[in-house]
């Protein structure tokens, strides 16, 4: 099931507009993805640290969420310096080191890590629902929208329906092995799921008919205005010109 | 109390699932009045869920026709005037709960009427708090009990303000605490209905006739209405006599 650990909460970040939220985090996270200095890469992960500490969140649970990417990071900081064309760093016997190898692994890992903070600080500190309103009140097509609640809503509903398959193929002595007949039980379960899921559809539409469904939905959250949400519109913005004008003018020469 | 024109009239109704060696709903004859409170018992499988969804024109029926609120209806554009007017309570609550939040999803039945926001908000809040759901308006639908999906999936069917209900297995899978709740719920209502319950004992203080479906046709059911008085015993379940 979706879970929502950073959902609720009641730091300054939680108490932001989510549509305000949502905007700056794609915003700041498309600046992190195309910038390439280092000046630029450490201040986006120094903006996403303070996000995150502002967001208050639990520490241990950011860094488990975190450490899905690092595997991916440190197989990048095994092959590309050793694989990667360019002047050569170091050399360990045999095997050379560059350095144009060195400069990108260090660039994705400030990359991801910052833009992966920013999306914990500023996205996943609103539920999912909340999330679809936003995106709603954005402008972004209500199909889409309720595409994104509607999985919301029923992933969990097929999940169980996929447990209650699997339970009854292990009360009938079914242990999965390597073997063809795990794989083809496999494949019947999923077949069964999709078979489930296509009925579930039918009938849900089927009860949106009964009330009258024709085709609009509807959305009813609103999010009231309020000052905080400028201030932080300020200072995002101001982050945002500081990453863009770190990447774009040559500050290490205008500094020194 | 009854009109001269049944509000649901169904007549040569046959119907069968494509692939289906026998049919499930077999020259089905059935009037409903206003005004009237129906029990249908049936065992599993005889086509209680299905007979619904064919009055709702989910199912199209093979042949036969059906009246209802005394005009035929026939292809989609009929049935999408009259299904207002007519609440089907679903066997699946998850199948009736679609919306994220409790609220959204009573307010939906009334936002399709044509209710500006505030009237359908203002609808749902009376509607949820009257079946007792007060402070469910943000509740996450999802994460509701069976119980209280149950409620509140009633309370979006009421919401549209139907002239009849047809609650498919309303009890199912309640604590008997929630099934006395829903039964005081349905007594209080002004309203006709048919339910669909396998539990005599939840249809006895809320329906004055009962019928069956045998070999798809809707009877009155005698052997039950041989002893229509409350009580508890192992064969409530199944058409007895008491010898
Ligand atoms: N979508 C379907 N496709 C094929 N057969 C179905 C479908 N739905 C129900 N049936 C079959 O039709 C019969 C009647 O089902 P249903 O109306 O759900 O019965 P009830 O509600 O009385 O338990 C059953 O034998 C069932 O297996
Ligand atoms: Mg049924």
């Amino acid at each position: 099931m979706i879970d929502e650990p950073f959902a609720h909460g009641s730091s300054i970040i939680h108490r932001i507009d989510p549509r305000f939220k949502a905007v700056f985090a794609g915003a700041l996270s498309v600046a992190t993805a195309v910038s390439y200095r280092f000046e630029a890469l450490f201040f986006a992960l120094g903006l996403s640290l303070l996000l995150v500490i502002a967001a208050r969140l639990a520490m241990g649970l950011v860094i488990k969420k975190l450490m899905v990417v690092v595997g991916f990071l440190l197989l990048l900081w095994l092959v590309l310096p050793l694989t990667f064309e360019g002047e050569v760093f170091t050399r360990i016997g045999p095997v050379k080191i560059t350095r144009p190898g060195l400069i990108l692994s260090a660039q994705i890992t400030l990359k991801s890590l910052s833009i992966l903070m920013m999306f914990i600080a500023l996205v996943t500190t609103a539920s999912l629902v909340t999330l679809g309103h936003a995106m709603d009140r954005l402008g972004i097509p209500a199909k889409i929208v309720h595409l994104l609640l509607m999985s919301y809503r029923y992933i969990f509903v097929i999940e169980q329906e996929y447990r209650r398959l699997s339970r009854a193929a292990a009360v009938r002595g079914f242990t999965p092995g390597t073997n063809l007949h795990t794989y083809r039980t496999y494949a019947y379960l999923v077949g069964m799921i999709f078979v489930r899921a296509a009925e579930r559809a039918d009938q849900v539409y089927k009860a949106m008919r009964c009330r009258g469904f024709n085709g609009r939905f509807y959305c009813l959250a609103e999010f009231p205005a309020h000052r905080r949400n400028w201030i932080f519109a300020g200072l995002m913005t101001i982050s945002l010109a500081v990453l863009v004008l770190l990447e774009f003018t040559n500050a290490a020469q205008v500094l020194t | 109390m009854n009109t001269d024109h049944p509000i649901i009239c169904l007549n040569n109704i046959s119907f069968s699932y494509p692939g289906a060696d026998a049919p499930v709903l077999d020259q089905l004859d059935f009037d409903f009045y206003a005004g009237e409170r129906t029990g249908l018992v049936a065992p599993n499988g005889s086509g209680k869920t299905t007979l619904f969804q064919i009055v709702m024109g989910l199912l199209k029926p093979d042949s036969g026709h059906i009246k209802i609120f005394g005009k035929t209806v026939s292809e989609e554009k009929d049935f999408v005037a009259v299904r207002p007017r007519i609440g089907l309570l679903f066997q699946d609550a998850d199948d009736q709960l679609f919306s994220p939040t409790v609220l959204e999803d009573v307010a939906f039945g009334p936002l399709n009427l044509g209710k500006s926001k505030q009237e359908a908000v203002a609808i749902s809040r009376r509607m949820l708090s009257s079946l007792g759901l007060e402070g469910f308006e943000d509740r996450i639908t999802l994460k509701l009990s069976g119980g209280e999906k149950r409620l509140v999936a009633l309370a979006a069917v009421l919401a549209m303000q139907p002239e009849v209900l047809l609650l498919d297995e309303p009890s199912a899978g309640l604590d008997e605490k929630t099934k006395e709740h829903l039964v005081g719920i349905l007594k209080n209502l002004d309203i006709s209905y048919i339910i669909v319950s396998h539990e005599f004992d939840f249809l006895a203080g809320l329906a004055e006739s009962i019928y069956t479906l045998q070999n798809g046709k809707i009877v009155l059911d005698t052997e039950l209405h041989l002893h229509e008085h409350v009580h508890a015993h192992t064969y409530g379940r199944q058409p007895h006599k008491h010898d």
